[in-house]
């Protein structure tokens, strides 16, 4: 069996700076001889995601303007990059956002606009992105999320983001039986907290790591650099058993009452 | 009291790409130095690295200016 990525090519979808659990999955990828190709929101984030990418070795990274609340821009990107690159192997979607205001508080205080922005940039947008590349996906590969428990159990402050988590593990679900049969596989990471621009927005994210620190069985917080190299696994053949899957790398913290 | 106003100025140059000239004690965040919110944010969390202090929410949500982080700074150290 081949663990290497060689000749690979995969979509990162969500890097918005050296922090981001999408850039450790960047990493991972890379050094496993993966090509990859960035996606960013928009213009804000360019700059950053090209300076992040040039640190990397080997083959030389793509980069392409995505905005998922779009469906005409998804359409456009993904077939631009087909006439670009052909095929791709995989895709990590490492996209969420909600409003500050609403990830602290009382999720019962949730917005209407403020829920389905939330379900749309979060959940959604997964759903579209597969349909998308799914075209490129001509030799089978795999899809992967990152999710978080606050989706499966109330996380206080995690609120509405907690919600669309939820909705984003069935989402990754029902893709996973629709694209099985083109051997896509869909699975989701559920990573501990990290302390990423995104954590930052949930209200008192200090003391969640200080809970983890202190109580998960590992007792520490995970690393980018953990999550990257469970995408890699994600990525590569020795998955090739697993869809539909939640995985948490998490120091355990997962399995506590 | 020099020190961590340059060692903050040091942060915002390499964070927002802004001229030295800009980061006074008075420059505003968003007004004077164009830094949206998620600048902000990172910024913080660059600051809590080069400190190694933790800068609650309601602490972050006070500074607006150069000069309220070199305060809130050196209201701990």
């Amino acid at each position: 069996m081949n663990f290497s990525l060689e000749g690979r090519t995969y979509v990162i979808m969500g890097v918005a700076n050296k922090r981001s659990i999408a850039w450790g999955i960047a990493q991972s990828l890379n050094s496993a001889g993966a090509r990859l190709v960035f996606t960013y929101a928009s213009e804000r984030f360019e700059k950053s995601v090209r300076d992040l990418a040039a640190t990397l070795e080997g083959p030389e990274s793509l980069f392409y303007e995505c905005d998922v609340t779009d469906d005409a821009a998804i359409e456009k990107t993904f077939s631009t990059m087909k006439e670009d690159i052909g095929v791709v192997h995989g895709l990590a979607h490492c996209i969420a956002f909600a409003k500050r205001e609403e990830l602290q508080g009382e999720f019962v205080d949730t917005s209407r606009d403020g829920f389905l922005l939330a379900q749309n940039i979060s959940a959604f947008s997964l759903a579209a992105v597969s349909k998308a590349v799914k075209p490129l996906m001509t030799e089978g590969g795999s899809i992967l999320t990152l999710t978080y428990l606050g989706g499966e159990r109330v996380v206080e402050n995690y609120n509405v983001m907690g919600v669309a988590k939820a909705s984003l593990d069935a989402t990754m679900r029902y893709l996973a039986n629709d694209l099985g049969k083109y051997g896509i596989r869909v699975n989701a990471i559920s990573a501990g907290p990290i302390r990423t621009l995104s954590a930052k927005g949930v209200g008192d994210f200090n003391s969640i790591l200080k809970v983890i620190e202190e109580k998960s069985p590992l007792r520490r917080p995970v690393t980018q650099e953990e999550v990257g190299d469970t995408a890699y696994f994600l990525m590569s053949d020795l998955s090739r058993g697993i869809t539909g899957e939640i995985i948490h790398v998490d120091s355990g913290f997962s399995i506590l009452a | 009291m020099a020190d961590v106003f340059e060692r903050v100025k040091k942060v915002i140059v390499d964070r927002l790409d802004v001229d030295e000239s800009k980061v006074t004690m008075e420059a505003s965040f968003k007004d004077d130095l164009e830094a949206d919110s998620l600048d902000v944010v990172e910024l913080v969390m660059e600051l809590e690295d080069e400190f190694d202090m933790e800068i609650s929410d309601e602490e972050a949500e006070k500074i607006s200016t150069v000069g309220d982080a070199v305060n809130y700074i050196n209201s701990i150290q």
